[in-house]
């Protein structure tokens, strides 16, 4: 570790902090329906919109509404992805002449992106045409990203409102984010991106003949519109297979710290967006205080454990940290803190290959993702994973001082708390389920590229990524297979929708609560204690969960390293 | 049912049309505009063709070249598509080795990759990332350290004074952004094109 490595680290936490207030406070006013800057340009869209669809924006939705209308969207826009992929051969702008997606990796690859997890078992440049990305894939990186925010706003409603029947219009919410928030800041960066070097044409791949003779097919395409969503929205699913480890995804060390900077700044401002609505943005401080705790011990480990190296090349005389599978401009510093930031929220792009990382440095990126990606977490994602840890830590506080607990002025009740448990269940369930399933069938085995604790290490790092919908991976395991097609898939799905309806349930009965006036027994939820309340509870139930297996994997690895010792395959 | 159907319906079609077409179009239309050789793919040209990109790594084997990092890039068995076949730098397929830290494979090429280097440059320490493949493997870096460390084996094959090449390998660096993000580096492709001049001169 260097003092300049710390420094960018620094650097990236004052930027992402000093962006909170600002873009929490636009999209505060966005989401309750003001006048902004960029009214007198998007108001006129918006409205035609709605006339078009038929929509009141007055009209308000129950938590069930709000949820069968985001279903519903959902179901249709999963269709319409599946069919372009089947079809991307019949359509146009398919210079490179990618042949049809096979039938269960465009199931795949469909669940991936309207869950927001965009696991790449597609290889970007050698499988998708021009119009998938685009048509298919760019359109899914917005609306799932503003479904994720829609969520998020209609648990916070849940929080601020009393004696309320209605959480919001999904339809609105929808709208909203996408044209006020995610389109123009989307504008921008893709302009800053192409500036940066990142290619976007629609022309074909490049023929060079290269100083020694030989040919390079060089793949570019529309890049830069889709890594500027892909960042924005936490999605992360690379117009390239190796992602923003590609030169033209992140051509120079400014455009990866702006990658990093991005994936965090909606999440990180939707604290303050929910301080703001429900009346105290001390609320949200305490949040991001949480998350920041949790944050910063990540990447201490990782950054430490990469740039420390791995102890069977360090063996042979080399030093210098862990640069397998890095880029030489982003260095160890910018690749661990890239691998933190992408697993911390759910984004799920890479700059540096996880499956590469030294055993405690693939570790983190892992628990991440087991907590829930509360850390700042997904676009709205993270937000409602953490309130849900929230009603277990004041639950659990509540029994301690035997007392109902309540959080701003709502009594938690068995409800709230039953649902929460369950949204916090069905990620253990899913992660380690199949991957237990994965190591006792043969079509599971086959997967891993690596052997010994590493191997294991892939298949439960994909189920925990595709449950998460994270999307980022151990990218040797061989997962574009029936099996790996399908379960990773459901693996999304369930770990996306079993998450999101218990939290909207959530949101409806707390709507329905009349508030409760503080009193000198209510426990302050803007304090250190709160915080450190609320990071225990986080640790324990969110992450005893998952020791044992860590246990088996990453754990392993890293002491068998430290012996010297390696696996071979196929021995 | 209806009337639950028609704002899904509509407004997912309208907004795929604004966020999948509008949005990617216009954005191709203003980058051609304003940067066409940046959207283009940042493409060098030489006499006339295209040499390749300067954000893309490309195959230097020879000795009178600087060599970019390892890449560890596939390419379908031209026997057996279902199969791959290494194709160092492939711009078409990019990837990593994916190779863990307790590998076998990892260990044993490195360790191969390690003795070729230090018998070509004998009592040098040998940087890192010349014995390690990038994640893209298209990298087209290499820290200041693993360019200088090539020096005497090209000063030999170019019959050029080390010093000079040591000179071109110090214009090249690039320093980190604003003094602190990322890690310097040399642009290899560059390299060699002004080692080509000088080598001419």
């Amino acid at each position: 570790m260097t003092l300049n490595g710390w420094i960018q680290i620094a650097l990236f936490c004052a930027v992402v902090l000093a962006l909170v207030k600002p873009l929490g406070g636009y999209m505060t006013r966005v989401f309750s329906g003001d006048r902004t800057i960029l009214s007198p340009v998007l108001g006129p869209v918006e409205r035609g919109l709605y006339r078009a669809a038929g929509i009141d924006a007055r009209h308000e939705q129950s938590w069930l509404g709000y949820g069968l209308a985001m279903l519903g969207f959902h179901a249709l826009g999963f269709l319409i992805l599946y069919a372009i992929l089947r079809l991307q051969d019949w359509l146009p702008l398919n210079p490179a002449g990618q042949a049809a997606v096979a039938p269960d990796l465009a199931f795949n690859t469909a669940a991936s992106f309207v869950t927001n997890t965009n696991w790449q078992n597609y290889g970007g440049e050698s499988t998708l045409s021009y119009l998938a990305q685009m048509l298919g894939l760019t359109h899914q990186n917005f609306l799932s990203a503003a479904t994720g925010i829609a969520l998020a706003l209609a648990l916070i409603r849940g929080f601020s409102r009393a004696s309320a029947r209605t959480v919001g219009s999904f339809w609105v919410d929808l709208t909203r984010c996408t044209l006020y928030v995610l389109l123009p800041l989307c504008i921008v960066y893709t302009l800053f991106l192409v500036a940066q070097g990142v290619p976007q044409t629609l022309g074909p791949y490049v023929d060079a003949t290269t100083l020694e003779g030989a040919r390079q097919t060089i793949a570019v395409g529309p890049v830069a519109s889709q890594v500027a969503i892909k960042m924005l929205g936490t999605n992360g699913g690379g117009f390239f297979n190796a992602n923003a480890a590609h030169p033209f995804e992140n051509p120079t060390a400014l455009s990866n710290f702006v990658q990093i900077v991005s994936i965090f700044a909606l999440g990180a401002a939707l604290t303050n967006v929910f301080g703001r609505m429900v009346g105290d943005e001390r609320q949200g401080w305490a949040i991001l205080a949480a998350m920041g705790i949790l944050f910063l011990a990540g990447v201490a480990v990782t950054y430490g454990s990469e740039a420390a190296g791995s102890p069977v090349l360090n063996g042979f005389g080399l030093a210098g940290g862990n640069l397998e599978g890095k880029e030489v401009r982003f260095g160890i510093v910018a690749s661990a803190l890239f691998a933190v930031v992408t697993t911390a929220a759910s984004c799920g792009a890479v700059n540096a290959m996880h499956d590469s990382f030294t055993a405690l440095g693939g570790l983190i990126p892992m628990i991440n993702m087991q907590l829930g990606e509360i850390i700042v977490g997904g676009v709205g994602a993270g937000l409602y994973g953490m309130l849900v840890f929230v009603i277990v830590a004041i639950f659990v506080a509540g029994l301690m001082v035997g007392r109902t607990p309540e959080y701003l002025g709502k009594k938690i009740e068995a409800r709230e708390v039953k649902m929460a448990m369950l949204a916090i269940l069905c990620l253990p369930l899913m992660m380690l389920g199949f991957t237990a399933l994965a190591t006792i069938l043969a079509a599971g085995l086959a997967g891993p590229a690596n052997a010994g604790p590493h191997g294991f290490s892939e298949i439960l790092y994909a189920f925990t990524s595709a449950a998460a919908n994270n999307g980022s991976a151990f990218g040797g395991l061989s997962g574009n297979t029936l099996f790996y097609n399908t379960t990773l898939a459901f693996g999304m799905l369930v770990g996306r929708f079993f998450v999101i309806i218990p939290a909207l349930a959530i949101a409806g009965s707390l709507a329905a609560k009349r508030t409760v006036p503080a009193s000198a027994g209510t426990l302050p939820t803007h304090g250190g204690l709160f915080v450190g309340m609320l990071v225990g509870v986080i640790l324990i139930v969110g992450g005893l969960t998952f020791f044992p297996a860590l246990a088996l994997g990453p754990v392993v690895e890293h002491l068998a390293g430290a012996a010297g010792q390696t696996f071979a395959t196929g021995g | 049912m209806l009337t639950e159907l028609r704002p899904a319906l509509v407004l997912l079609v309208a907004l795929t049309a604004i966020t999948g077409l509008a949005y990617p179009l216009a954005m191709t239309g203003i980058a051609g505009w304003v940067f066409p050789a940046e959207a283009a793919g940042s493409l060098i040209e030489r006499d006339g063709r295209i040499v390749g990109s300067r954000l893309i790594g490309q195959s230097f084997t020879g000795a009178g070249d600087f060599h970019g990092r390892p890449s560890a890039t596939t390419a379908p068995d031209p026997s057996d598509s279902a199969k791959t076949v290494p194709a160092p730098d492939n711009a078409a397929n990019s990837g990593g080795s994916n190779l863990g830290p307790t590998s076998a494979a990892l260990a044993e090429r490195v360790k191969g990759d390690l003795d070729a280097l230090r018998a070509e440059n004998p009592g040098q320490p040998v940087p890192v990332d010349l014995v390690t493949t990038s994640g893209s493997g298209l990298d087209p870096d290499i820290s200041p350290e693993a360019a200088l460390f090539q020096v005497p084996r090209i000063a030999r094959a170019r019959n050029l004074p080390e010093d000079r090449i040591r000179a071109l390998v110090s214009a090249h660096i690039e320093g980190r952004t604003l003094g602190l993000l990322g890690e310097p580096r040399v642009n290899v492709l560059a390299l060699n094109l002004a080692l080509g001049d000088l080598a001419r001169k």
